[in-house]
């Protein structure tokens, strides 16, 4: 069972309809103790940091995503926040990555960088497992992680920058796996083997 | 690279996927669960779903019609019509729609963009202008195209954006359904005035008016609805014609 962390972030439905679409066992819920029954958690997100920080603490989920000992799977905004700080509404992130999020360069020709890109892969990782080494996924931020350590995959638009990653137990992916056709498909299946097969 | 997105529209009246003239004259196309399926199978990018009944007739659910269609497709869906408060894109939002279209509201309160885009970030704000040639300007239009304003399309444009906008919808009325291809003009204009991807809309005829809205007008995606509905023109026919033109595509 994936549990889908449910703080008003958004394309809740989306992720949900992705996951059905797998045939995937999920729940939706803001609640610990229920989360923390879950083989696997997914934080999804649109919407801006300030406010999604605001929300996950009022919701007291910021130490339990912070200290979480199975599969977690951060989308757009829910991978940003896994970072130290966000220099949107220059907010104070959950912290499990060091580094800050930082606006897209101007040299991107458009801001927000919107719609389907190239993502080149850079490392194995069980996440990315049947998906070609460049694969297009869907994109909506204006926000980004710069090229790290953790870099699973990156694309570009004025800058290089992390279009995916992994690190000990978390995954994190810019794009939007539930609004990127069947490869998108693919890596939400991927994590959900993971969280079944998961040992901490 | 980022590529140049595809991008289907159903227009939808009682439930039903319908099409017109000039905002005029519609005829019945089809089932929107169908048509929607279908263009996200054959490659389309994303997918927009207007209520055009919406500000004509006061507020119409089709919520229905858009926690169906969102369960069909692996695609974003902008969903648009009769938006008027927070709550109704919020309540969209959840539904499963990725973005919401705003048109009408804005022209009386352009600030819902910022109340919305503190809580939903501004890349699921689509900012819709209709624009209507007068004087060799453009005049936006509200209402379904029924109801003329004061506002300058161009300027406009920059309101919006500065007011939280991720995106631009952008439709010419002279253009709309008269298949003879986009205002290249008013896009390339906005092109060069605001930082946020335009969607051109109205008037696409044959593959080659899209080109040109891409190339041309420099716009960074494409919106057409009987142009596909009608099965004139597939959509992987036009992206392999694209890309042979040199247009960066997803295939």
């Amino acid at each position: 069972m994936i549990g889908v962390v449910d703080y008003d972030a958004g394309n809740i439905a989306s992720v949900s309809n992705a996951l059905s679409a797998i045939g995937a066992e999920y729940c939706v819920s803001s609640g610990v103790d229920l989360l923390a029954q879950c083989d696997g958690i997914i934080l999804p997100g649109v919407g801006a940091a300030p406010g999604a920080m605001t929300s996950l603490r009022q919701r007291g989920l910021i130490p339990f995503l912070r200290s979480v000992n199975k599969p977690l799977l951060g989308i757009c905004l829910g991978m940003q926040l896994l970072f130290e700080s966000s220099e949107e509404g220059e907010t104070l992130c959950l912290a499990v990555l060091p580094g800050t999020i930082k606006r897209l360069s101007d040299r991107a020709e458009k801001i927000p960088h919107m719609g389907w890109n190239m993502v080149t892969f850079t490392a194995m990782n069980p996440l990315i497992e049947g998906i070609d080494q460049s694969a297009y996924f869907y994109f909506a931020h204006s926000f980004v992680a710069t090229v790290n350590g953790t870099t699973l995959g990156t694309a570009e638009c004025g800058e290089v920058f992390t279009a995916a990653l992994a690190y000990k137990n978390y995954f994190g992916v810019q794009f939007h796996p539930e609004k990127s056709g069947k490869n998108g498909l693919t890596i939400l299946k991927n994590f959900e083997t993971q969280c079944r097969s998961y040992r901490p | 690279m980022l590529t140049k997105r595809i991008i289907p529209c159903l227009d939808i009246l009682n439930g039903r996927v319908v099409k017109g003239k000039k905002f005029r004259q519609l005829r019945d196309v089809g089932n929107p669960v169908e048509l929607a399926a279908r263009y996200s199978d054959e490659g389309a990018d994303e997918l927009v779903i207007l209520d055009i009944s919406a500000s004509l007739e006061g507020r119409k659910p089709f919520v229905d019609v858009v926690m169906a269609v969102a369960r069909k497709i692996a695609i974003p869906l902008t969903v648009g019509g009769g938006i008027r408060t927070l709550d109704d894109i919020l309540t969209l939002l959840r539904c499963g729609a990725d973005k919401v279209s705003l048109n009408t509201i804005l022209t009386r309160d352009p600030s819902l963009l910022t109340r919305a885009a503190e809580i939903v970030g501004n890349q699921a704000l689509v900012a819709a202008i209709d624009a209507k040639r007068s004087d060799g300007s453009w005049i936006v239009r509200v209402k379904s195209g029924t109801e003329e304003t004061r506002h300058d399309a161009i300027r406009w444009a920059q309101t919006v954006v500065e007011n939280g906008a991720g995106e631009l919808l952008v439709t010419s009325i002279d253009k709309d359904g008269m298949k003879e291809g986009y205002d290249l003009e008013l896009l390339s204009t906005l092109h060069r005035t605001v930082k946020v991807p335009v969607i051109a809309s109205g008037g696409a005829g044959t593959k080659e008016h899209i080109l040109d809205a891409l190339r041309i007008g420099k716009a960074d995606a494409v919106l057409a609805a009987s142009l596909f509905h009608y099965n004139e023109l597939s959509i992987a026919h036009l992206k392999h014609y694209l890309q042979e033109e040199g247009v960066p595509i997803r295939l």
